[in-house]
């Protein structure tokens, strides 16, 4: 089956994945670091060079570690939709046993960053100090580029900061580990395992408790606001202004 | 019967008190009988007004509890993720009343909602006034008047903006005292005098709130006063009509039917707002965190009105120059200047346009844009110039919402804020000429009717209908201007200042379409009766 893949995937071409992608799943339930590697040259080399060692098209994936590519594939930025600015997300292309292969694959080829423990994912033992810390962590370090809601901004040349409402905390975790695209890493020197951890808290804190006020309109803050009150706000009472000064014809 | 006929009612004998002592009934009767023409953008100014009377209301109740200090205090209330956090005690207090005061928020999201509307309604208050030419002699200290009523509002909302000290608020003083900074040789110690030290200090709050909650709603409330008084002495003006001349005011009188119509749009207004702020929520303040230094947020913009001073800066190139050690920021100084500018112009308008045209008559018809191309296409271009800046403002979610590179948004702004604003002006200027043209047409030779005849000789016309007398009124009433010429003064001397105002009444009114003259409507419906 996986010479399957990999004789179909001599083309990367996304669609072939896709549909091998059934084929894989229900027969090989426990995944190796080979199987990994005949996935990454399937559907990976061709950017990231055959032994990933980076060609013009991408960079190289020698010591990114596991947590980068859980978090490039499971977030359905790799395999790339197509050359941009920035990779767009999608829906993912493989499955999680076939992510932690390749992630295997690429972390035997050199020490780097690993997928997080699951007690740095609980945000069960994150009181609310912690969660008002994780608030402040995150306006410090994140909100120049994510926004303070969390609801994303423009970088340079097109490239942008998502938003980052409803977010697997796994995946906010490998973000600052890796620092992925345009993002900068923050390690464990930087921003401690404790401390990350409470700041996935405060964003799943926003998630759970919708905006207090009504309708946030975007939490795009005034320009939204502004936007609304010339359109609703005074557009409408300029309608009732013509209303009232109308005369039956 | 007869006894109580004679006897005073209660009312009657109240007021009779009430007048013996103050003299009332002369102000009830001027007052009563003061007439506003029905055209719905003459209630424009209505809802300024009840704006201003919800930021009031809401105002108060907001001062009873919030604590204009930059006092240090560790956030000990309702919001979680803020619990323990260091802030300023104002900011904990917008906090408290935002989550531990009953109907605080209500309250704070109206004051707001209605600071935007109230000077969103002045902004087109002001086009209204602008473009039908209701600036022109008697009303130009109206004018001026308005104009520092708007330049107060825009002060009383940067001041509230700044107030609740949280991360946003706190930006927009840092950008305030960067452009301080920026001014040559006195800038840091304007800074230093404004923040009382090193920005941020901790004076700006209990500083900006004084000025907040005394001495601008003060003046904002003496120049309303003015404004509305200038309003009564020079009455309203109106549009052109049968019956409608520049010696009268055709409308409903104050008593009482104005009065029912504007009372209940007073409620209309403030119920708009209420429901607004109920359902909408505007600076969700516990999102920004306490304000520091350090942080600065994706989606950083001043409230809308302060929009195009932030827009220009983003539009203008990073230049600088080094000279002798001192930095000259033209990134800063350039703004300012075009700015202030833009802003003095608007201000003096009414006087630049009375000496160019060298109009001393008293104007009380509200033109039609139409019918003042030039007029009409400078406000263009200044509205086009002021949109520009203001979408600048939001470039970053221009460029994230379209998917379009920022630097791109950016460049392209910039063509549109100077070549746009001519384009907009010469285009603004044609159309406007086309429709007089137009109009004059409709005038002489009727509207296309849509009813085809096929003559005896088997040619095809369409058969066009003549105006009736009202709508022919709207059409031919107004006053068409020609060029001054060049004449020696007294003293037979042609000065600068003449070859000046006759090339600027030549840009004004060289291109110009003429009024109907009665002997050429009477040529014309001598032609379409036969």
């Amino acid at each position: 089956m996986i010479g399957l893949v990999v004789a179909g995937g001599a083309s990367v071409a996304v669609s072939s994945v896709a549909n091998a992608e059934p084929a894989v799943a229900p027969h090989a339930q426990q995944l190796t670091a080979e199987d990994g590697e005949l996935l990454f040259r399937a559907n990976c080399a061709s950017c990231h060079g055959l032994e990933a060692e980076g060609t013009e098209a991408g960079p190289s994936l020698i010591g990114v570690g596991a947590a980068s590519v859980d978090f490039q594939v499971m977030t359905g930025r790799m395999p790339m939709a197509f050359q941009g600015p920035q990779a767009e997300q999608r829906d993912p292309q493989f499955t999680q046993e076939q992510s932690d292969a390749m992630g295997e694959y690429i972390a035997a080829l050199a020490p780097g960053p690993d997928v997080p423990d699951e007690q740095w994912l609980d945000i069960s033992q994150v009181d609310d100090e912690g969660i008002a810390r994780g608030g402040e962590l995150f306006r410090i370090n994140c909100a120049m580029c994510h926004n303070v809601a969390g609801a994303g901004g423009a970088l340079t040349e097109g490239k942008w900061a998502p938003h980052l409402r409803d977010i697997d905390p796994v995946h906010v975790y490998e973000a600052m580990l890796t620092g992925p695209q345009n993002m900068p890493v923050f390690n464990d020197a930087n921003i401690s395992p404790e401390q990350k951890r409470e700041i996935i808290a405060y964003l799943n804190y926003l998630d759970e408790n919708p905006s207090v006020g009504g309708f946030d309109l975007g939490s795009l803050g005034p320009v939204s606001e502004g936007l609304f009150i010339w359109i609703f706000g005074l557009g409408g009472l300029v309608a009732v202004s013509v209303w009232l000064t109308s005369r039956p014809n | 019967m007869t006894a109580t006929a004679t006897r005073p009612s209660l009312t009657a004998k109240a007021s009779n008190y009430l007048d013996e002592r103050t003299s009332i009934s002369t102000l009830v009767a001027t007052l009563g009988r003061k007439v506003f023409p029905d055209h719905w953008s003459f209630m424009l100014g209505e809802i300024i007004l009840y704006s201003f009377v919800a930021i009031l209301l809401s105002g108060t109740f907001l001062t009873f509890f919030f604590e204009p200090s930059m006092t240090e205090v560790h956030y000990d209330g309702s919001y979680v993720p803020l619990k323990g956090v260091a802030m300023s005690a104002a900011y904990a207090s917008a906090l408290d009343l935002s989550f531990d005061v009953r109907g605080g928020l209500l309250m704070r999201q109206l004051h707001h909602w209605a600071a935007l509307l109230f000077i969103a309604a002045i902004g087109l208050h002001m086009l209204r006034v602008f473009f039908t030419g209701a600036f022109r002699k008697p009303r130009e200290i109206n004018w001026v008047v308005g104009f520092i009523l708007f330049i107060l509002a825009l002060a009383e909302g940067f001041t509230g903006y700044s107030l609740p000290d949280d991360l946003l608020s706190g930006n927009g003083l840092a950008i305030i005292n960067g452009m301080v900074k920026g001014i040559p040789i006195v800038g840091t110690w304007i800074s230093y005098l404004l923040f009382g030290g090193v920005f941020p200090g901790d004076d700006i709050v209990p500083r900006l709130f004084v000025l907040h909650i005394m001495l601008l709603p003060a003046l904002v409330i003496a120049f309303i006063g003015i404004h509305m008084v200038l309003l009564v002495v020079n009455k309203h003006t109106q549009f052109a009509g049968p019956g409608k001349t520049n010696d009268n005011v055709v409308g409903a009188p104050i008593m009482p039917l104005f009065a029912a119509k504007a009372g209940s749009f007073f409620f209309i207004v403030f119920g708009v707002l209420v429901a607004i702020a109920s359902t909408f929520t505007i600076l969700p303040l516990w999102e920004y965190g306490p304000y520091d230094p350090s942080p600065v947020s994706a989606g950083t913009q001043p409230d809308w009105y302060i929009g195009f001073a932030d827009g220009a800066l983003r539009l203008m190139p990073g230049w600088e120059t080094e000279i002798f050690n001192w930095t000259i920021s033209w990134n800063i100084l350039v703004p300012i200047a075009v700015l202030g500018l833009f802003i003095v112009i608007v201000m003096i308008y009414p006087f630049i346009e009375q000496w160019i045209t060298g109009d001393e008559r008293e104007h009380h018809i509200a033109e039609r844009p139409r019918n003042n191309p030039t007029r009409t296409a400078i406000g263009a271009a200044g509205v086009w110039f002021y949109a520009i800046m203001w979408a600048a403002a939001s470039s970053d979610l221009i460029a994230t919402h379209f998917r379009l590179n920022v630097f791109h948004v950016t460049y392209a702004l910039q063509a549109m804020l100077i070549v746009g604003t001519v384009v907009v002006y010469w285009l603004t200027k044609r159309i406007a000429l086309g429709l007089q043209k137009k109009d004059r047409e409709i005038l002489l030779h009727g509207y296309e009717s849509g009813r085809i005849v096929r003559r005896p000789g088997g040619e095809y016309i369409e058969v066009h209908q003549p105006l009736d007398e009202y709508e022919a009124w709207k059409l031919k009433a107004y006053e068409s201007y020609a060029p001054v010429m060049v004449r020696p003064n007294a003293k037979g001397r042609i000065t600068p200042a003449t070859h000046l105002r006759a090339a600027l009444t030549r840009w004004f009114f060289e291109d110009r379409v003429s009024p109907v003259t009665p002997r050429e409507l009477e040529i014309a419906k001598r032609h379409d009766d036969h």
